[in-house]
C-alpha cells in the first residue's frame, strides 16, 4: 500500500517491517516521532528512556540477548550517549541494532548545530542517510541488515527536512525471524583491555570490508547512486542535498548520490569525478564529504562556494551553480518578528514573574520553559545543554558563594531526570548553598507532550511507576523541600524566598500541569472591565499572547485566554474578570 | 509541471492539519507529493509554515521565494511576511484575523496598519476572508483552520468529494460534521 509517511513514521515503520523487538529513546526534536509511531506497533516493545545514554545502552543489551534492537535522539542526544556509541562498535552485535540521529541545520528547535557525521567517523560506525520517506523505510531494513553483515551497530542519520517531511512510501509485511540465540563470548562482549585491544584490530578491518561494500555492492543495490545526464556539472550529494539538486539541477547536472556516508567510497567518487566537467558536493553543515575527497586527490567545490551555517536549498544551489535567482514580490510593510512564546495559561510564566520580582540570576535549562529568557519575562541568564542549569548553578556559587542566596535554577520534570539529578546529587554531596527549582508541569512539554518516569504513565498512556521528586530531593541529601504552584503569585514567590533563606540546599517544585494536556480543565476566558482599566499595563507585564492594548484599555484575545489568573493578581483595580 | 502552496500562520492555529488534508487529498488524485512541516520550538505561538509540493515526481520538499503558486495565510502579518515566496502571478488567500506578536504585546513594535492593501498592491491575487466569525457561526473558534480549507479547495482543481474524504480522514468523527459545515462555509466564502 502507498500513503504519505512523515519521514519519521517511516522509520517506525522500517523498523516494524525488519522485525525489530525493542526501541527505547529520549524524545528529541526533530527525532521524537520515530519512537511515537514504533509505539502504535504492538510487535515492538517501545519505551521512553530518561535520557539517551540509557536508551542506547538499552538498545545494546537487547541485541547481544537476540532482539533487533533500536534507539532514536537528536543530535545533542548523541552527545549524551556517546561512551556506550564508541564501545558498542568493538563489541559490535548479536542481533542487528540502529541508532537514529536526527541532525537540525539551520537549527529550527536546538541549541546548536553540530554534525553527527563526525560521530560515525569517530565512532567508525557505519552510518546511512536517507533523502525522502520512501528512502527512511527502505533504509530502516537495509540499516539492520548491515548490521548483522558487519557484525556492527548502524547509524541512520536523518536532518530535520527528512524527518519532518511527508512524501509517498510503500509498505510491507513484518518479517520477525524470532529471537537469535545468545552465546557467551567475554572476547566479544567484555569491553577490558586485553579484549578491546584485539576488538580494535577487528572494527579496523570492518572498515576495509565496508569500503569495499560500498564500492560495488552498495552501487549495485542502490544503496550509492551514479546518474549520468549531462556531464557539465556533477554533484556529489547524500539526503535531502541530494533532492534539491534535483529540484534546482534537473537533468542538466549528473549524480553520485551517497546512501552511506560512512564508510566513504574512495573509486566511485574518484571514477564519477573524473567524467564530469565540474563536480560540486552539496552538504550542509560540515566539509565533510568535501574533506574526503580533497584527502584523496578529488577536485571539487564545496563550501567556499556555499555555506558551513543553516540549510541548503534548491534557490541556493540554482544561484551558485546557475547564477539564477527567481523573481519576487516585495511589500513595504514593516514585518514585526514573531517569536515562539510561552503559551496562554503556561504555568511557567507565573514562576518566572515570581523569580522576576525577586531579581535573582537564573540558570536555566532545555525545554519550553528556555522562553523564560524573552522578553518581557527575560529572566533566564544561561542555557547550555540538558541538566546544565543543577550543575552550573552549583559552580557559579562555588565561585561566588556570598551570592548564593541570590541565584537560582530552572529545570523541567523531564530534563530533571535526564541528566539534572546527578548534578543535584553533586549539589548536596559537596554542599553550596544552592535552590534548584524545578518546573513539574507532567510531561515532556517542548516535544510535543511524552510521557516520563515523573508523569507515572508510560509511552503506551498505561499506568507506570512514578518518581517522587520530593521524595528523591530527601534522599539525596537536600533537607529544604517547598512544593509551590506558579499560578498563585503570592504563594510562589514567599516559597522560593523561604527556599533561598533556608540554610544549605533547596529544592522548590512548581508543580502545576501544562496547560495543553486533554486532560487539564479550563477556566472560561477573562475579561477586562474597561471602566475599571487604568491602562496601567501591569497585566502585560507577564508576556502572555493573550492579552493586547486596544484603543487605550487592555483586552484578552477569547480565543486564547484559559482563564489562568495570572495577569488578574497583577491588576491592582481589579478590572480582570 | 510542479505546483506548490505554503500555509503560513501562528504556531497552534492548526496550520499542520491543513498541510495533512491537502497532502492526502493530492495524493489521492494520484500525484507525487511532498508535504515539508515544521515542529517544536517555533509552534510555541511563532511564525509557522508548512510547504506542500506535487506533481508527476517532486524532488524537494521545501518552497523557497518566488515559487508558491498559493499562499493560505491563517493571520494578515504572516501574510506579508511570506508574501516574497509567492510567484509574482500567483493567488493569496489570507485571513483577515490579526494576532498580535509579543513586540506588539510588549509595545515594542506596533502592528502594520493596511496589510491587505499593500497586498493587493504587489500585483498579487488577493482574497481576503474573515474566518474567525464564520468558524464561530460554525460552532467553534478553532475551525477556523478549516473554513481556510474550504477557501483553498475552492481555489484548486480538484472534485470537491476528494477533499470531504481527506477531511473525514483527518479529524475524530464525533467533529465531523462540525468540520464539513465549516469546510462548506470557507468554500462559498
Amino acid at each position: 500500500m502507498k500513503k504519505l509517511f512523515l519521514g519519521n513514521e517511516a522509520v517506525a515503520r522500517g523498523l516494524y517491517e525488519a522485525g525489530c523487538r525493542v526501541v527505547s529513546s529520549y524524545p528529541g526534536t526533530p527525532s521524537t516521532e520515530v519512537t511515537e509511531f514504533a509505539a502504535t506497533y504492538d510487535e515492538m516493545f517501545s519505551e521512553w528512556a530518561p535520557n539517551e545514554k540509557v536508551a542506547m545502552e538499552v538498545a545494546f543489551g537487547a541485541s547481544v540477548a537476540g532482539a533487533r534492537s533500536f534507539c532514536a535522539m537528536k543530535h545533542v542526544g548523541l552527545n549524551v550517549a556517546a561512551d556506550p556509541l564508541f564501545t558498542a562498535s568493538y563489541t559490535g552485535v548479536n542481533a542487528g541494532m540502529v541508532i537514529l540521529v536526527a541532525d537540525d541545520p539551520g537549527m529550527h528547535s536546538s541549541q546548536n548545530e553540530q554534525d553527527s557525521r563526525h560521530y560515525a567517523m569517530g565512532a567508525k560506525i557505519m552510518m546511512l542517510e536517507p533523502s525522502d520517506s520512501a528512502e527512511c523505510l527502505d533504509y530502516a531494513k537495509r540499516a539492520f541488515e548491515l548490521s548483522e553483515k558487519f557484525d556492527t551497530p548502524v547509524i541512520l542519520r536523518v536532518t530535520t527536512r527528512v524527518a519532518h517531511s511527508r512524501s509517498a512510501a510503500e509498505t510491507a509485511d513484518r518479517v520477525d525471524n524470532g529471537l537469535k540465540e545468545y552465546t557467551k563470548n567475554p572476547q566479544k562482549y567484555v569491553m577490558v583491555p586485553a579484549n578491546a585491544k584485539g576488538k580494535h584490530v577487528i572494527v579496523e578491518q570492518r572498515i576495509l570490508d565496508q569500503v569495499a561494500y560500498c564500492e560495488k555492492e552498495a552501487v549495485e543495490n542502490g544503496l550509492n547512486k551514479v546518474e549520468y545526464n549531462s556531464k557539465k556539472i556533477g554533484v556529489i550529494a547524500s539526503g535531502i542535498c541530494y533532492q534539491y539538486a534535483k529540484e534546482a539541477l534537473g537533468e542538466n547536472a549528473s549524480y553520485l548520490k551517497l546512501g552511506c556516508v560512512y564508510p566513504l567510497p574512495v573509486d566511485l567518487i574518484k571514477n564519477f569525478a573524473a567524467e564530469c566537467e565540474k563536480v560540486y558536493v552539496l552538504e550542509e553543515l560540515d566539509d565533510y564529504l568535501e574533506t574526503h575527497c580533497r584527502k584523496n586527490g578529488i577536485e571539487v567545490i564545496g563550501k567556499e562556494a556555499f555555506t558551513l551555517q543553516g540549510e541548503y536549498s534548491q534557490s541556493l544551489i540554482a544561484k551558485v551553480i546557475l547564477g539564477e535567482e527567481k523573481a519576487c514580490l516585495k511589500t513595504d510593510v514593516n514585518i514585526v518578528p514573531r517569536p515562539p512564546v510561552l503559551c496562554a495559561g503556561c504555568p511557567h510564566r507565573g514562576l518566572f514573574y515570581a523569580l522576576k520580582q525577586l531579581k535573582v540570576t537564573v540558570s536555566g535549562d532545555i525545554g519550553c520553559y528556555t522562553l523564560g529568557a524573552s522578553q518581557p519575562l527575560g529572566m533566564i541568564d544561561t542555557v547550555l545543554c540538558m541538566g546544565a542549569s543543577v550543575s552550573a548553578l552549583h559552580g557559579r556559587n562555588l565561585a561566588d558563594s556570598a551570592n548564593a542566596k541570590k541565584s537560582v535554577a530552572v529545570i523541567g520534570d523531564s530534563t530533571f531526570i535526564h541528566s539534572g539529578v546527578t548534578g543535584l546529587i553533586n549539589i548536596a554531596y559537596n554542599a553550596t548553598d544552592s535552590v534548584v527549582i524545578i518546573l513539574d508541569n507532567s510531561i515532556t512539554g517542548m516535544t510535543g507532550h511524552q510521557q516520563n518516569p515523573t508523569t507515572g504513565y508510560n509511552i503506551k498512556g498505561e499506568p507506570a511507576a512514578a518518581v517522587s521528586l520530593e521524595k528523591l530531593a530527601a534522599a539525596v541529601g537536600i533537607n529544604t523541600v517547598i512544593v509551590v504552584d506558579p499560578y498563585n503569585l503570592e504563594e510562589t514567590k514567599n516559597g522560593i524566598q523561604q527556599a533561598l533563606e533556608a540554610e544549605g540546599p533547596a529544592v522548590v517544585i512548581s508543580r502545576r500541569p501544562c496547560a495543553l494536556l486533554k486532560t487539564v480543565k479550563h477556566n472560561p476566558p477573562l475579561k477586562v472591565n474597561k471602566d475599571k482599566c487604568k491602562s496601567c499595563k501591569m497585566c502585560m507585564k507577564i508576556g502572555c499572547p493573550a492579552i493586547s492594548m486596544k484603543d487605550g484599555k487592555a483586552q484578552i484575545d477569547f480565543t486564547q485566554c484559559l482563564g489562568c489568573n495570572v495577569c488578574s493578581q497583577l491588576c491592582k483595580f481589579g478590572a480582570i474578570e | 509541471m510542479n505546483k506548490s502552496i505554503m500555509i503560513v500562520g501562528v504556531g497552534g492555529q492548526g496550520t499542520l492539519l491543513a498541510s495533512r488534508i491537502l497532502g492526502s487529498a493530492l495524493l489521492d488524485c494520484g500525484y507525487d507529493v511532498k508535504v515539508s512541516e515544521v515542529h517544536g520550538m517555533s509552534q510555541r505561538g511563532g511564525s509557522v509554515v508548512t510547504y506542500v509540493r506535487w506533481g508527476e515526481k517532486v524532488a524537494s520538499p521545501i518552497i523557497e521565494k518566488g515559487e508558491a503558486d498559493i499562499i493560505l495565510a491563517f493571520e494578515q502579518l504572516e501574510a506579508a511576511r511570506w508574501i516574497e515566496y509567492l510567484k509574482p502571478d500567483g493567488k493569496i488567500i489570507v485571513n483577515t484575523q490579526q494576532i498580535d506578536p509579543m513586540p506588539v504585546v510588549m509595545g515594542a513594535a506596533e502592528y502594520p496598519a493596511g496589510v491587505i492593501e499593500a497586498l493587493k498592491a504587489t500585483g498579487a491575487d488577493v482574497q481576503a476572508i474573515d474566518a474567525l466569525p464564520l468558524a464561530v457561526e460554525a460552532g467553534t473558534s478553532k475551525a477556523v483552520n478549516v473554513i481556510l480549507i474550504g477557501a483553498m479547495a475552492k481555489s484548486m482543481d480538484l472534485d470537491k468529494e476528494i477533499w470531504i474524504k481527506a477531511l473525514k480522514e483527518s479529524v475524530p468523527p464525533k467533529f465531523l460534521e462540525l468540520n464539513l459545515k465549516a469546510f462548506d462555509s470557507g468554500y462559498d466564502a
